[in-house]
């Protein structure tokens, strides 16, 4: 630690709690010590003021502004926050789309860089000629066209949404220098606003010898997944706006199926069939994708469930720090088994902890941000933050995660696949120059 | 518009009468449709056969059909090209072991209902279901998995064992 901070005193500093090594303050630091106080630590702010410039008017400020868009468009100061593409030509093969996680904040992601997986490319759909056919064993086969769902009784819930290959670098044997948005840009969140997929369910009348329901896609592959009929009648969603407005194409426009909380690829998009049946189908994508091979050589069948996670976004690789003084660490947790229930960050690998705050509301399985006041001496630190949910369950370290699920014996790409459904503990380390790399610890 | 008085009366109704007066109240806005409108669409196969059409098709009339239309991605005789390779594989030990239709499909059937919906790649629902069968029977054939005579139809497609059916454990029971 510095004996002299740069910050305007001492005893200001000493007056914040710190709660765990390297500088992690309490999480209510600034409540507690008052607005002057939240002043004084922001180091970067009492630097500036030492080299104070004069204050002018800009040329903006000068002149009368653009003409307002029909359609609004961020700043062009900020044409680098962008999705990363895995396949910017559209060959014969999948497309993802990552999101920015370190250029974002709050807890939902933007409709335009929500992240998308599509194995074979977003289908131009018309609207008024979609059909979605509700058959199999039901007493009565209906059709609904986008106009009819449109009149039904709606719901509205943050949702996240994480492929379930959302942070497979993750699985190397050696950490894979890349950025959030390459090793955890598989995973977004939205508020998602449609028809409960039980309320069509009923009207078709359910079979009682109905256990599963395929649904499936109006996309060139025709993407189909089974889903067990409990999830359909609990939580599941025909999503037909997506943050407000209509979907987007790469998030299945005109309608989507939405399972809170499971394996992104089963909330099927273009949705336009969902067959009742007592079998589950093992499409190509739950008999052989999304099934995860364990070290020996069986592998998970049916994983589903997308469990407690939480990473840091702020600061990550990429985010370089600019000298010792406050910041603010903070990430996103979600959990597909309900609300996030605490998040402990970490500045020294994992030896002291502090609890962080969370942004209210907690909603269940959707992002949650949590947030710890920092202050950074300019030595190394180790950044890590650990989430647990409201069913009990903790994030794992990736040291009990591997134990479990093993790790490559080569280094893999950072845009591959090695496994799936990794949500153990991420490590970022910062050095004494504020780069940030990524670590295992 | 309903009073405040009136709409706790609507919710003492629902209470009462349970789900059969929300069900009364539903929109009721989808339009039946008979099986015979939902054919083009009705293509799931399940694992024990059901859904499988009517057709048949053999190795030596799927090995024709792969050289015209799937060879250019997957390799002559299956071998693989820049997509995935459809015969052969080493036994799966890991995570890097490499997943094949002979060392990890659990369902033949799988081969049959993924062709149908999703090959070939640029002309997906191109294929007559004899085709289909015929391709499935080449693939299976490859990977001596059936006999390099036997045609695959909805009677034997389903009766084919794959190798991997056993290498699975359900995730979480409790969700299914």
């Amino acid at each position: 630690m510095r004996t002299t901070p740069r910050i305007r005193s001492e005893r200001d500093w000493k007056n914040m709690e710190q709660i765990a090594g390297n500088g992690l303050l309490h999480r209510r630091a600034f409540l507690r010590g008052g607005a002057a106080l939240a002043g004084a630590m922001t180091g970067y702010t009492m630097v500036q003021s030492a080299s104070a410039q004069q204050l002018v008017d800009d040329p903006w400020s000068l002149a009368p502004g653009a003409a307002v868009p029909d359609y609004g468009v961020r700043s062009r100061f900020e044409k680098n926050v962008v999705r990363t593409l895995s396949n910017p030509t559209a060959e014969p093969r999948t497309q993802h789309a990552r999101t920015p996680h370190h250029l974002l904040n709050g807890t939902f992601t933007p409709n335009g860089l929500h992240f998308v997986i599509s194995h074979a490319g977003d289908p131009d759909i018309d609207p008024d000629k979609h059909r979605l056919a509700i058959h199999g064993l039901v007493k009565q086969p209906l059709v609904f066209t986008l106009d009819a769902l449109g009149r039904y009784p709606m719901v509205s819930r943050m949702t996240f949404l994480e492929c379930g290959g959302n942070s497979a670098p993750l699985f190397s044997k050696e950490p894979i220098q890349a950025s959030v948005q390459a090793l955890h840009g598989l995973v977004s969140c939205a508020e998602w606003t449609g028809v409960r997929l039980s309320t069509l369910l009923e009207e078709a009348g359910i079979d009682p010898k109905a256990k599963w329901l395929i649904a499936e896609g109006a996309d060139a592959p025709h993407l189909s997944r089974s889903v067990p009929l409990s999830k359909a009648l609990d939580d599941a969603m025909i999503a037909l706006y997506q943050n407000g407005e209509r979907l987007m194409p790469g998030n299945g426009y005109p309608m989507r199926l939405i399972l809170p909380g499971w394996e992104g690829n089963m909330n099927i998009k273009w949705l336009r069939r969902i067959q009742l049946t007592e079998l589950p189908g093992m499409s190509f994508y739950e008999a052989r994708t999304y099934a995860p091979i364990l070290p020996g050589g069986k592998a998970y069948q049916f994983y589903f469930l997308q469990e407690v996670k939480s990473f840091i976004t702020h600061p990550s690789p990429g985010l370089a720090l600019k000298g010792p003084g406050f910041y603010e660490i903070s990430g996103v947790a979600y959990s597909g088994n309900g609300r996030i229930s605490k998040v402990m960050v970490s500045a020294d690998g994992g030896r002291s902890w502090a609890q962080a705050a969370l942004q209210e509301a907690v909603q269940s399985k959707a992002f949650t941000r949590f947030r710890v006041p920092w202050r950074w001496d300019g030595g190394a630190a180790v950044l890590q933050s650990r989430a647990w949910d409201e069913a009990g369950y903790a994030q794992p370290t990736r040291g009990e995660l591997v134990a479990v699920r093993g790790e490559t014996t080569r280094v893999p790409p950072v845009t591959g696949f090695p496994s799936q459904h990794y949500n153990a503990i991420t490590t970022w380390a910062v050095d004494r120059n504020g780069e940030v790399k990524h670590v295992y610890a | 518009m309903y009073t405040r008085k009136l709409r706790g009366s609507v919710v003492v109704l629902t209470l009462i009468l349970g789900s059969s007066a929300a069900f009364a109240q539903a929109p009721n806005l989808g339009k039946p449709i008979n099986p015979a409108e939902i054919v083009a669409w009705d293509i799931n196969i399940l694992p024990d056969g059901t859904g499988l059409p009517p057709g048949s098709g053999t190795p030596a009339e799927g090995a024709r059909i792969y050289s015209a239309k799937c060879s250019a991605c997957h390799g002559q005789n299956g071998k693989g090209g820049p997509n995935a390779a459809l015969a052969g594989g080493n036994p799966i030990k890991d995570m890097e072991s490499e997943k094949t239709i002979a060392n990890f499909w659990p369902f033949a059937t799988t081969i049959f209902d993924y062709i149908r919906r999703a090959m070939p790649w640029r002309q997906p629902r191109s294929l007559a279901n004899d085709e289909v069968y015929a391709l499935t029977a080449y693939i299976l054939s490859l990977n001596k998995l059936i006999g390099e005579n036997d045609a695959m139809n909805a009677q034997t497609l389903p009766k084919v064992r794959m190798p991997n059916q056993g290498g699975f454990i359900i995730r979480f029971p409790d969700k299914l």
